[in-house]
């Protein structure tokens, strides 16, 4: 049974993307078969930072509507073997996502792939709904600042509320907080919220803490998903989710300012 | 023939006796922007509370002139803001009949008080004696109702209602949230959203919480906002409660 991941967070802008984008590929890497579907209808650019816009042909709403075959949509990534992406349409009304439409569209998917992780648009209408409601699994993706706090928590609500596994009486989805675009500097400063002030808000697990990093927009631009950049800190942070997600321990990294070099040291005092 | 072998399921309805809390406004006299006005000043304490809520109209405590009771008006005007006049309860024949006119459903003035030719010299007796044993809290049921427990947050954007007793919460009440019952409000954890006690008007209700922190709490429509709350108290263990229409807040381990 595949396990079906959203990543989501109300607030527009925080990194849902950039996270979609790592934690599928990172999942992909450890060969476990994964994709990634872009529920964010109108506005797609996982294509873009998965590197894969040129190849679009069919999208998601094309599967929806009956239009073509998931196996005609699906875009097979270039640089993991067992990843595959399925776009968002740029030209469609949100409204074409259906929920017998995107049910029928994960079932077959849950057929063949292990994880299915799904791109959520922001805020926490129709779209954003559609994304979530089938989810196992959700990943709260939030920035430290009060707004995206608060967005957040009202997702959590909605995931306790609105989804298939609330509805029915299952068991909750599973909830992950990721903090992204964490800048120990200016937490110190006392300029952004911390990783403590938001766990004690949102009162669910940390998953990981990114960093804020040149590097993720760097990646983006170039259409890399950044945990392939081994070396940076942002991609060594997404690595380090991956691991989690998947049951592992791994300490958090990248929460305090960066130590001060030899020479600052030497000749600041 | 359907009748020769009606079953219980081939009927089309049953009906069942219902036991539902409601609402009452109770209206002492009917002028429209006034009325409007503190409508809206009600559900700007409220919001969700409000909403698409079914309200009985009070007649007990009626002191304008029976010409001046406009339903249709009064109907209109809480439509507008999504709420549902259904009933009203008590008054006299004249003022039942309009009602009556308005399509609305009419309910027995409330047992506890004697039914009495509304006299203005004896109402006025009756507010210069608050020492009876009644204070008359609007919809306060008779019998205490079992108490509503919540083990999880109360989310932003979620509303959590106790229409009938106590509302208790093992967990946090985030900013965003609303949390409203008919008694007293517990909340184990941080109250960061927003609490509102004894909301058919029972005055002795209270807010209990693990640590203030409050966008606004009221009692029985008595409230004070965050700016406000601040003042004592702020992110402490504490009460609140009406003391002479005034709500205040006391630590809890005093
Ligand atoms: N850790 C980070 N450090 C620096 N920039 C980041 C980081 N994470 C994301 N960004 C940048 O923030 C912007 C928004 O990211 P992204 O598109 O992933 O957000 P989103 O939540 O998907 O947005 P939307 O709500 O519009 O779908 C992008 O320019 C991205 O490169
Ligand atoms: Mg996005």
């Amino acid at each position: 049974m595949a396990k079906i991941i959203v990543v989501t967070s109300g607030k527009g802008g925080v990194g849902k993307t950039t996270t979609s984008a790592s934690i599928s590929t990172g999942l992909a890497r450890r060969g476990f078969k994964t994709v990634v579907i872009d529920f964010d209808v109108g506005l797609r650019n996982l294509d873009l930072i998965m590197n894969c816009e040129r190849r679009v042909v069919y999208d998601f709403v094309n599967v929806i509507q009956g239009e073509a075959s998931l196996n005609q949509a699906l875009i097979k990534d270039k640089r993991v073997e067992t990843l595959y992406i399925l776009p968002a349409s740029q030209t469609r009304e949100k409204e074409a996502l259906t929920q017998e439409g995107v049910e029928r569209v994960l079932n077959e998917l849950a057929e063949t792939f292990d994880y299915i992780v799904c791109d959520s648009p922001a805020g926490i209408e129709h779209g954003a709904q559609m994304a979530l409601y089938y989810a196992d699994e959700a990943i709260v993706v939030t920035n430290p600042e009060v707004s995206s706090v608060r967005d957040s928590d009202r997702i959590l609500g909605i995931l306790q509320s609105k989804s298939r596994r609330s509805e029915m009486g299952l068991d909750p989805v599973k909830e992950h907080l990721l903090l992204t675009r964490y800048n120990p500097d200016r937490v110190d400063r006392g300029e952004m919220l911390s990783v403590g002030d938001v766990e004690e808000i949102l009162a669910i697990p940390l998953l990981g803490v990114i960093p804020e990093s040149q590097i993720v927009l760097n990646a983006s631009n170039q259409g890399m998903p950044v945990i392939l950049e081994n070396d940076s800190d942002a991609g060594q942070a997404y690595e380090d989710a991956v691991g989690r997600l998947l049951g592992e321990e791994r300490e958090h990294r990248f929460l305090t300012a960066a130590k001060k070099g030899f020479f600052s040291r030497m000749f600041k005092g | 023939m359907p009748e020769a072998d009606a079953t219980q399921t081939s009927q089309c309805f049953q009906l069942k006796g219902a036991n539902v809390s409601l609402t009452a406004l109770e209206l002492h006299f009917f002028e429209e922007d006034a009325f409007e006005e503190t409508l809206r000043d009600k559900i700007r304490q409220a919001p969700g509370f409000f909403r698409d809520i079914p309200l009985v109209v009070s007649l007990e405590k009626y002191e304008g002139p029976t010409a001046e009771l406009d339903f249709f008006k009064l109907i209109g005007i809480c439509r507008r803001h999504n709420i549902h006049v259904v009933a009203v309860r008590g008054g006299d024949e004249d003022q039942r009949r309009l009602a009556r006119n308005a399509a609305l459903a009419l309910l027995p003035a409330t047992a506890q008080r004697e039914p009495r030719a509304p006299e203005p010299a004896e109402e006025a007796v009756e507010e210069a004696a608050p020492t009876t044993p009644d204070p008359a809290p609007t919809a306060a049921g008779p019998a205490p109702a079992a108490a509503r427990l919540i083990t999880q947050p109360v989310r932003s954007g979620q509303q959590v209602y106790a229409p009938e007793g106590d509302l208790i919460i093992l967990a946090p009440v985030q900013a965003g949230a609303e949390v409203l019952a008919a008694g007293n409000i517990h909340v184990y954890g941080p109250l960061r959203g927003r609490a509102l006690a004894g909301v058919h008007g029972l005055s002795e209700a209270r807010v209990f919480c693990q640590s203030l922190e409050a966008e606004l709490v009221s009692i029985a429509g008595h409230y004070k906002i965050s700016e406000d709350l601040q003042e004592q108290g702020w992110k402490q263990a504490v009460q609140l409660q009406l003391k002479d229409d005034l709500l205040v807040v006391t630590p809890l381990d005093k």
